[in-house]
């Protein structure tokens, strides 16, 4: 076990800026615990700027790679720059976004330093042996699984929006620049293609309509359309109905987004573990299926059993009147 | 020949995990096992593959429990043949030890073009043992594809990011990981299920692939874990009734306008 004094520092970084933020805030408060520094990874080109601005989201440290070869995150350009520096500053916690190329980064670099790394982490705090312990959703959202690694550095990934923002003070932060090797990309991107993106986030929607299997069809959506409209929220759909019906291409659920509205109503959705790992932490579930059995309602607030075609649209009616009067 | 390696995880069905009430821990012991999800998708592609363009496609799984119906099931949709690498001291193998595993397996089952993994496994969702492999294995890799061919020494797949697909090219041998958006894995029919019991499935202990007995399970894993418990359900469980759906409706929005969750 270390004493004060002895803890490497607290690194965060994540490719995505608003992730980042969040992490700096998260790993502030670890780093505090461990009476240790908060430092910053920052990977591109020409990115002055950014350093400045981590300093004032708490980083004491900002450790920037500028180089034309990181400006289009090729893994293996990254994942040499992040094993690079770790081997010089030897950091004792690093922290990712768990984004789809932040969870290959993580991976990649536990690996090239033979150590773990616990991916999704939706809870982080220090133990009595100064060892961060990792909380995450396992079994499909039966169960959370705490976990800690016993190599230094210890990597975990964090999700978006599970920790807070910090607020922006502005800061005395050191930027080191450093001149690391980097290895050549040993994959090509030839094309991207944009995914449209949703208007709002679904994250950030305070009320959510969701609509499962027991919708028969995709244009059936315009009742939950509406209500959601009166709720001023928005619909989001299960994962069948994106991968089997291809219907959509969103999904909540654990491998999709994960979601804490205000309130949550389930529209013919039976409730299958995945999808409820993913609307868990709602403040107020309404479960709308046809069958009493449904696992939906294990989970839910408010029950109806009934018909989600009849339901909804009256629920919508029976709001605007109540909203207009109330 | 091309010879695809498609590396499956024996995996609990999630949805047949129940939890003591009272101390929250999970009953694992009789959860039926099946191939994990995503691996199955990466098992249809590569026999896919191998019915466009001829190949061998080996399957291969490392479990510390007997494994071998995934085997069985994987042979009769489409695999050549399986190898069972099955040992008591891989039990509690976190990613690094299980890459270590499948890497020796993968090296001593030889020369291969392409490794195809599910993008993670249903049951622990790390998504990292095939980087990790990639890594230990020194090629190149692609992670979430949904869609992917071959030509001569190049593999291309498109691959999904949170706002955009990337069409991302390499030089096999190289490793790629599958999502579930790639295909619908066949059902095999009762004459390939008789016909794959006459494929070989080899078995391979720790020993046999010269394992050092500290670099897996608990004591060759970085990863620990301190306790699994399902979350805590606390709702209020509410059933609203009614004579008709307008009365429901109703009820249910007042109820809604009192917990103060309407926004206006």
């Amino acid at each position: 076990m270390k004493t004060v004094g002895q803890h490497g520092e607290v690194w965060a970084f994540s490719e995505n800026r608003d992730l980042m933020i969040e992490l700096l805030g998260k790993g502030n408060e670890l780093a505090q615990k461990l009476q240790t520094k908060l430092a910053a990874v920052l990977l591109g080109h020409e990115v002055e700027k950014e350093a400045k601005e981590f300093t004032g989201y708490g980083a004491c440290k900002v450790y920037v790679v500028d180089d034309p070869m990181l400006e289009n995150w090729s893994s293996e350009s990254c994942v040499s720059a992040l094993t690079y520096l770790v081997r010089q500053y030897k950091p004792e916690i690093f922290l990712f976004g768990s984004t789809r190329k932040g969870k290959e980064f993580a991976s990649r670099l536990a690996m090239r330093l033979e150590t773990g790394c616990v991916p999704d982490c939706t809870h982080l705090s220090i133990d009595d042996n100064g060892r961060l312990l990792m909380g995450r959703v396992v079994y499909g959202g039966n169960a959370v699984a705490t976990q800690f690694c016993r190599v230094d550095p210890q990597i975990a990934t964090v999700p978006p929006r599970v920790f807070e923002k910090p607020t922006y003070k502005k800061g005395e932060g050191e930027v080191i620049r450093v001149e690391a090797k980097l290895e050549e990309p040993r994959t090509e991107v030839v094309e991207v293609k944009e995914i449209e993106a949703p208007k709002v986030k679904i994250e950030e929607a305070k009320v959510v309509v969701a609509g499962g299997r027991g919708l028969e069809k995709k244009e059936d959506f315009k009742i939950l359309d509406e209500l959601a409209e009166t709720l001023r929220g928005q619909v989001a759909y299960t994962r069948p109905l994106c991968e089997d019906r291809k219907w959509f291409t969103d999904w909540v659920g654990l491998s999709g987004h994960t979601i804490k509205p205000v309130l949550y109503i389930g529209c013919g959705i039976s409730g299958v573990i995945q999808h409820v790992a993913g609307i868990r932490d709602s403040k107020i579930i309404v479960a709308i299926n046809k069958d009493p059995e449904a696992p939906i309602f294990e989970i839910t607030d408010y029950m109806v059993i009934g018909d989600l075609y009849e339901i909804v649209p009256a629920l919508a009616v029976a709001l605007k009147k109540l909203l207009k009067t109330g | 020949m091309l010879r695809i390696i498609v590396c499956v995880k024996q995996a609990l069905d999630v949805t047949q995990i129940r939890a003591d009430p009272a101390t929250r821990h999970l009953i694992t012991v009789d959860a039926p096992r099946k191939i994990s999800d995503f691996d199955k998708n990466a098992l249809e592609e590569g026999i896919k593959l191998k019915e466009k363009m001829g190949a061998e496609v080996i399957v291969l799984t490392a479990t510390s429990e007997d494994a071998k119906m995934i085997l069985r099931e994987a042979l009769a949709m489409g695999a050549d043949r399986a190898y069972f690498v099955m040992d008591p001291s891989f039990e509690n193998s976190d990613t690094l030890a299980t890459s270590y595993i499948l890497a020796e397996a993968i090296k001593k089952i030889g020369d291969f073009n392409l490794i195809l993994c599910g993008e993670a496994s249903v049951d622990s969702y790390s998504a990292q043992v095939g980087p990790r492999l990639a890594e230990r294995l020194d090629i190149p890799q692609i992670t979430y594809a949904r869609k992917l061919s071959l030509d001569n020494d190049t593999v291309t797949v498109e691959r999904t990011l949170e706002d955009r697909y990337e069409v991302v090219k390499a030089k096999m041998p190289a490793l790629v990981t599958v999502t579930g958006e790639t295909n619908e894995p066949r059902i095999p029919s009762l004459m390939a299920i008789m016909k794959a019991t006459k494929k070989e499935i080899v078995t391979w202990s720790a020993e046999d692939l010269a394992i050092s007995k500290e670099k897996v399970g608990e004591t060759g894993s970085a990863i620990h874990v301190t306790e699994v418990l399902a979350p805590k359900v606390e709702r209020k469980k509410v059933l609203i009734k009614g004579e008709s759906a307008a009365e429901v409706a109703e009820a249910l929005a007042k109820a809604l306008i009192k917990e103060g969750v309407i926004g206006r």
